[in-house]
């Protein structure tokens, strides 16, 4: 049946763009219009995958002339040694200007105290916060993507700060057209989500073609790992493995990147960027539910830290 | 052979968004699309079965997967938009999940917005509705290129055929005479899966395509050859470095229709032309480019162009004006007034304005206008007259619905105010209708 409906099945006109096209041509006129509008935009830079794509998309917009922002990294002094070095190639390569908010820095002066389940996600809200208000940004790049997790997924691509840096979802501006309005007081600013209307697997299908370079940790390899809470963490200074738990030499990779304490590794045999894209498509879990335990805290802990100023 | 990789990166992006009301089964039919699509992942299950047993349901409530906010599941209602995202292998999908609720307009008009499709959810036993109508309209309005009716709970009506020719019907006749350009009505069962991604077994009379296959097939670009082509400018590109010394590119993203190199051009509001030099498609050099692409234009002539800008073909350029009569619908919780200073915000261009006038108020229900009602409140659709204090390049957006686009923005502290369709509408067709206002209480 439905014979009908299926000849010009796929059939589109020439001039249709290819999803990535689409999404990458959205997300070039997002940083576009940040670099017209605003006075201080800063890119959030961790070194993971969707940061990079983040950058990858400005070098794009703004090419042959350089990228007209600079990149701000919350350290959280748990992060895995290879992002920080990649960290530090892509700001060197592009001459670009990093400024680092150090989660550390705060414990070590006693503003910030070290959780019992050694995870520093949370505490990362006020150095980011304070290093937001003391450089004076007015836009702030984050690549947070709405099919990560609900709370998200009602996200705005501009989306307004108080001078808290709290995020208020009922006072959302209703977001028309491709027409953002990025309009603040003094004080506030704008979180900006180049990549809302992307998906993990989109990202990855974009560095596939776009052929970026990542981190090694995304693709398998063998690591010493210990399990917690259903999950492979990486053995290190930051306090893991406790006495009850041991470690052991697993093929495994990382879909998401973040501080060590609470980023979890999945096992993989996936070296190249098509195994990976094959991996994910057929994953029956969500990046974050398979690798970050910070979310499992609470039904509402995303949006908890979001209305905080997280990213 | 192709790899993963490249099989799925060939396919199309098509953005819609639903309409419907509470109880008409929208979040099942959502539902039923992510879980049967299978975008609904396992631990996303999970979740909802844990925080459904801690709330005493028996079942797991599928609303939970689409309710992201605390406030939301609390209160059992969907607040906001919401965007999901899902795929098959012919076709990726954003989903703009707007609440049904009556007093929402605005949310439906946000998903619109953006929409090449809009599914109106109609209940087969109720038929069309007052809500049906109000969904159809605001589609209209918004110039969503194809919407979708589907009836249904059509297991609740023993799948009979004239119920669902009944109701396709009295829509299509509705719709058509909105102006609503396709109509592809959907005899459906969200809840038992008749017709959503499977075809039914129950209704061999009807030969159409699902739900699914009709979201996967639609055309999603459109004949750019009857576009009028427009390059809003965002951004001035100068590198002035060793290697690009006398670098000068226009960034912005082609609103409509298609560029080439060598057309003359018109840049407004200023009404000089040039010619188009080059054409930098994000780091390669092209002949021709098309909307939605984000691109570069480099122009023969050294003359000011700036952010805020319209470059267009000099042969089909619109005319600047400072006097716009549009829609709009109202979106903020404070009213819009006459004599109003305001901001409004067109393509990258943002220009001081003011409210000379608001002849009428639309009633959805029945498209009656309401002469003139002196202010327009949160989700009024109604009609306004605004001066701006410098010309615009302003299409209607019957023409364009990136051109022929604005807000109204409070200057005092950035409230987005209302969302503007430039030019005449069916929302326009000024006092045919006209009736006194029923509710008694707005004098």
């Amino acid at each position: 049946m439905t014979t009908a409906a299926t000849t010009d099945e796929g059939v589109d006109s020439p001039f249709a763009l290819s999803h990535l096209d689409s999404l990458e041509s959205e997300a070039v006129h997002i940083f576009r219009e940040v670099a017209g509008e605003f006075e201080r935009p800063v890119i959030l830079f961790s070194g993971g995958k969707d940061s990079i794509v983040m950058l990858h998309l400005a070098l794009k917009a703004f090419a042959p002339a350089p990228v007209p922002f600079s990149l701000l990294h919350v350290d959280t002094g748990h992060n895995f040694p290879e992002v920080l070095e990649y960290r530090d190639r892509a700001v060197a390569q592009h001459g670009l200007r990093l400024h680092v908010a150090s989660v550390q820095d705060y414990i070590d002066r006693g503003v910030l105290r070290e959780r019992p389940d050694g995870t520093r996600n949370p505490l990362q809200t006020l150095p980011l916060t304070e290093k937001i208000q003391e450089m004076r940004f007015d836009a702030v790049f984050g690549g947070g993507r709405r099919d990560e997790e609900k709370a998200r997924a009602k996200e705005r691509v501009f989306s307004l700060r108080d001078e808290f840096s709290q995020w208020d979802p009922r006072r959302q501006r209703p977001e028309l057209w491709q027409l953002y309005n990025g309009r603040h007081a003094p004080g506030e600013h704008v979180r900006v989500f180049p990549l809302s209307n992307w998906t993990e697997l989109d990202v990855w299908q974009y560095i596939a073609r776009e052929k970026i370079e990542l981190p090694e940790i995304y693709y398998a390899h063998e690591r010493e790992v210990f399990a917690r809470n259903g999950m492979w963490l990486t053995a290190g200074e930051w306090g893991g493995p406790k006495e009850s738990e041991t470690t052991q030499t697993r093929l495994i990779r990382y879909r998401t990147v973040g501080d060590m304490s609470c980023t979890g590794a999945v096992d993989s045999d996936a070296t190249t960027l098509d195994a990976v894209i094959a991996e994910i498509a057929a994953s029956r879990l969500t990046e974050r539910g398979a690798t970050r335990a910070d979310d499992k805290m609470s039904e509402a802990a995303m949006e908890d830290r979001k209305r905080e100023g997280y990213f | 052979m192709t790899t993963v990789a490249e099989q799925l990166s060939t396919t199309t992006l098509l953005r819609f968004a639903t309409a419907g009301s509470v109880d008409d089964g929208k979040s099942t039919l959502v539902g039923r699309l992510l879980h049967d699509s299978k975008s609904v992942l396992t631990d996303q299950l999970e979740a909802v079965e844990h925080a459904s047993r801690n709330r005493g349901q028996e079942t797991p409530d599928l609303a939970l997967l689409t309710d992201g906010l605390r406030a939301e599941r609390e209160q059992g209602i969907t607040i906001d938009v919401a965007y999901r995202y899902f795929a098959t292998i012919r076709r990726r999908f954003i989903l703009a999940d707007t609440p049904g609720h009556v007093q929402y307009t605005r949310n439906m008009v946000t998903g619109a917005s953006t929409a090449e499709l809009a599914v109106v959810l109609v209940d087969a036993r109720n038929g069309v509705v007052e809500q049906t109508r109000r969904h159809a309209a605001v589609a209209a309005l918004l110039r969503v290129p194809h919407v979708v009716l589907a009836v249904n709970k059509m297991d609740l009506v023993d799948y009979a055929e004239p119920v669902f020719a009944r109701i396709a019907e009295e829509f299509t006749a509705y719709a058509s005479e909105l102006g609503v350009p396709e109509i592809t009505a959907i005899p459906i069962s969200a809840l038992a899966g008749d017709n959503v991604v499977e075809p039914s077994a129950h209704m061999d009379w009807y030969g159409g395509p699902t739900v699914l296959e009709h979201l996967e097939t639609v055309p999603v670009a459109h004949d750019l050859t009857a576009c009028h082509a427009r390059f809003p400018v965002q951004y001035v590109i100068r590198p002035q470095s060793a290697e690009h010394p006398d670098y000068r590119g226009y960034a912005g993203q082609i609103a409509a229709g298609a560029f080439r190199v060598g057309e003359q051009v018109i840049v407004l509001p200023s009404g000089r032309t040039s010619t188009i030099e080059g054409i930098d498609a994000l780091g390669e050099e092209v002949d021709i480019a098309w909307a939605p692409q984000s691109v570069t234009l480099r122009l023969t002539d050294d003359i000011d162009v700036s952010r805020g800008d319209l470059i267009a073909p000099s042969s089909d350029a619109p005319e600047p004006t400072q006097d716009v009569e549009a829609t709009v619908c109202h979106v903020a919780d404070r009213p819009l007034a006459v004599g109003q200073r305001v901001l409004l915000k067109h393509t990258t261009r943002t220009v001081k304005a003011i409210v000379k006038d608001i002849p009428s108020r639309l009633t959805l229900d029945d498209l009656s206008q309401h002469p003139a009602p002196g202010q327009l409140v949160t989700n009024d659709i109604g009609r306004i007259v605004v001066r701006t204090a410098e010309p615009l390049a302003l299409d209607a957006y019957a023409d364009s619905r990136r051109t022929g686009s604005f807000l109204l923005i409070d200057p005092a502290d950035g409230t987005t105010l209302a969302a503007g369709m430039a030019g005449r509408s069916f929302a326009s067709t000024a006092a045919v209708n006209t009736v006194a206002d029923e509710e008694g209480w707005d004098f």
